[in-house]
């Protein structure tokens, strides 16, 4: 029984369309988290006199990493929707660095997961967002 | 870059995020209205947008909204703060259209509300509450 992370990347369940044009990749995951990557991409730019990369696609990002996070502490694919989601941006990410964006499930109700994560772009301690959100599972 | 042409002759250019996405500016009333048709980019599970797209498209219409107003009281700078997104309702394989309307535009901080809808204006599919700093030009 489980989650089993590996199985759910290899059928694409990273996000459809819109995670595999924003190129999105697996990278590391735990009981009750999961780490993505977002490589940087110079049409994703949210600012072209800085270069910084636009927040929807760190939004995008921390959405799936914070979702995958809800079915690997429960154990198992259960379809959810995002209720809320709250970004705040720490600071611009560097331009050309790949963000990566932890997301983390603290506490489930068979009803609402829980969630909260941040994104960097190489130090963890040095974030670039700072997130929290809720889902609501899909039976009723 | 996508250069958006008002009645009156004044140019927006949205970011190539915006332009990534889809995006076109619609101008109603004399105010950007953002459009967003369905495609595989901005799908997650098939046939419905993904979140992160209407975030995105939130923020977008945030920003064309700011930028509109600012450009006429001198141009500034806009830098995100703070989004927090409700998402109300699914979003199914339509356009998706989007504005941004301006609580309050300080000298260093605006406070704005953006909405986001399929067919029908009055059943919005999700809003968003977004703080922004502003450094004046």
């Amino acid at each position: 029984m489980g989650f089993d992370m590996e199985r759910f990347v290899a059928m694409g369940g990273l996000g459809g369309g819109h995670g595999q044009h924003l190129g999105i990749a697996y990278r590391a995951h735990g009981p009750d988290w999961a780490e993505l990557a977002l490589p940087y991409d110079a049409r994703l730019i949210g600012d072209p006199t800085s270069g910084v990369l636009a927040s929807g696609p760190i939004v995008a990002m921390m959405d799936m990493a914070t979702s995958v996070a809800v079915w690997l502490k429960r154990g198992a694919f259960a379809p959810h929707v995002t209720l809320d989601l709250r970004v705040d941006y720490l600071r611009p990410a560097v331009p050309e660095r790949t963000v990566i964006g932890r997301g983390e499930c603290y506490r489930i109700t068979p009803s609402v997961a829980f969630v909260r994560g941040i994104a960097h772009d190489g130090d963890p301690d040095d974030p670039v967002a700072h997130v929290a959100g809720t889902f609501m599972g899909m039976k009723p | 870059m996508t250069i958006a042409r008002t009645g009156i002759g004044l140019a927006m250019v949205l970011p190539p995020y915006a332009e990534w996405l889809g995006c076109s500016i619609e101008w109603v009333d004399g105010l950007p209205q953002l459009v967003m048709p369905f495609c595989d980019h901005v799908m997650g599970w098939p046939g419905l947008l993904q979140g992160g797209a209407i975030a995105g498209l939130l923020e977008v219409a945030g920003i064309a909204a700011l930028t509109h107003r600012l450009t006429q009281e001198g141009g500034g700078r806009i830098k995100p703060v703070t989004v927090t997104t409700d998402y109300l309702r699914t979003g199914r394989d339509h356009p998706t259209r989007a504005v941004g309307t301006i609580l309050r535009l300080g000298q260093r901080i605006a406070n704005v509300e953006a909405t986001a809808w399929q067919e029908d204006r009055e059943k919005p599919i999700a809003t968003a509450r977004l703080n922004y700093r502003i450094l004046r030009g």
